[in-house]
């Protein structure tokens, strides 16, 4: 066994918080360039132009590349053969968690009890945790702070098994529609397909921390994502909903097994400030 | 692009046209949900704003926090759909400009032409480059509510664009109908 002090886990993800909100990652700001060159709409060209400048600024100035700065949410792939010592695992990334927010100036954006006591928990936590025990002995960490906005407009469906692939594709398209200018376009959409209730939203999540233009391993689906990125893309919504070539900058799709009875669907959308950071311990 | 001035003055207002970008420098005032809600009790109580309504800009904004040394933290517009209910009451008293993101009510756009408006866009997420053009910033009423006080800011060249004006025009929907296939 390799044993793992929480104290660890703590410290990174206090970094990764301050890093993901302040830092863009590489392949985010080359996906702006290349979607600006491509952009047709003078205004939609000015704004790609707002966006590189942003995420410059931000880097330079350690200031959030926007002011919503996310509910938390972790991902932990952690290798059976690690042991933590120390305290509760999900105790220590909450203390990650507040340190980073407030140490690096984040906004709280959580409030504590949703429906009876709305009051600001002060430091941004709970964070989501989902964890995967997966071989070896390693811990992978991703921090995804997640923007309220474009959560708003995500959505989930139970479809009949005989809607079939057109039937996933209207639903995906129909989202990013109504969605419109509100999730601060230009987007990336995350689709989970199958699986159960709870396990496609999960899916249509994760599938946004895939590099940009990577495309699932099964060629079919693989073929899917490009066809659907154009047809929203056709919608016409553009860099901050005010018209252009370029709604979403890409979109992904996670499938796994379903229930012979049912056929869920999940569309997870991220604004612009793609923001994730992962560290490897 | 257009160099414009805040308070904005009528006669400016009626030059704006959507698409326009714009460089705004001047005073403007941030709320927010809450805030405009207390803004419009004050009106129905009979009572004055905090700030002087004439030829106002109101920045929906709730800023994350400012580092030590800094004016503002990041800050970027909110959804303005949520506003909407509040704005016919603001302009009746002299509000002139608004900006946020995010398609504006049928009322909101009538209150542009009546009472001659406009409504800006800021990028969402374009916090950075935003709190830059923040050149003051001090809170002038409702400090209870945090982020979402009202603030007053002086502002150089912030990047916007006319995305609703006094005509009745909505790039929201014209941009979108420019670039559908």
């Amino acid at each position: 066994m390799r044993k793992v002090d929480v104290k660890e886990i703590t410290e990174i993800i206090k970094k990764l918080s301050i890093e993901a909100c302040t830092v863009a990652n590489d392949s985010l700001v080359e996906s702006f360039e290349r979607s600006k060159a491509k952009e047709e709409s003078p205004v939609g060209k000015a704004v790609f132009q707002q966006l590189l400048e942003n995420v410059e600024i931000a880097r330079n100035e350690a200031t959030p590349i926007c002011q919503d700065t996310g509910f938390t949410v972790v991902f932990m792939e952690i290798g059976q053969e690690v042991s933590f010592t120390g305290g509760l695992l999900k105790d220590a990334v909450n203390a990650g968690v507040a340190a980073g927010y407030t140490e690096g100036y984040l906004r709280k954006s959580i409030v504590k009890d949703p429906i009876t006591n709305p009051v600001n928990t002060g430091d941004n936590t709970p964070a989501i945790l989902h964890t995967d025990i997966v071989a070896g002995d390693k811990v992978k960490i991703t921090l995804m702070p997640k923007g309220g906005g474009s959560e708003n407009m995500s959505r989930i469906k139970m479809l009949k098994p005989a809607d079939g692939v057109q039937g996933i594709k209207d639903f995906v398209i129909e989202t990013v529609k109504s969605a419109g200018g509100n999730p601060c376009p230009p987007i990336f959409v995350g689709v989970g397909v199958g699986g159960t209730f709870d396990y496609v939203a999960y899916m249509a999540k994760k599938a946004l921390l895939r590099p940009i233009g990577k495309r699932n391993p099964d060629p079919k689906i693989a073929e899917y994502e490009r066809e659907w990125l154009e047809e929203v893309n056709n919608l016409g919504i553009g860099p901050a909903g005010l018209g252009g070539r370029i709604t979403a900058i890409d979109l992904f799709i996670e499938v796994y097994p379903r229930h012979i009875a049912t056929f869920p669907v999940a569309v997870n959308i991220q604004c612009h400030a793609n923001r994730e950071k992962t560290f490897i311990l | 692009m257009i160099n414009l001035n805040a308070p904005l003055k009528q006669e400016d207002v009626k030059k704006l046209k959507i698409g326009d970008q714009i460089y705004l420098s001047g005073v403007v005032y941030t709320a927010r949900d809450s805030a405009h809600q207390k803004l419009v009790d004050l009106l129905k109580a009979g009572k004055e704003l905090p700030f002087d309504p004439e030829g106002s800009v109101i920045f929906y904004v709730g800023p994350s926090p400012a580092k030590p040394g800094q004016v503002i933290g990041a800050a970027g517009p909110t959804t303005s759909y949520r506003m909407d209910p509040f704005v016919i009451d603001l302009m009746k008293v002299g509000m002139k400009g608004m900006i946020g993101k995010g398609p504006r009510s049928a009322e909101v756009k009538e209150g542009l032409k009546q009472y001659t408006g406009v409504y800006f866009g800021a990028t969402g997420g374009a916090a950075a480059l935003l709190a830059k053009t923040i050149t003051e910033a001090e809170v002038i009423a409702f400090p209870e509510l945090g982020p979402e006080a009202v603030r007053r800011l002086v502002v150089k060249d912030m990047p916007l664009i006319v995305v609703s004006d006094c005509q009745g025009g909505d790039l929201y929907e014209k941009g979108v109908q420019d670039y559908k296939k």
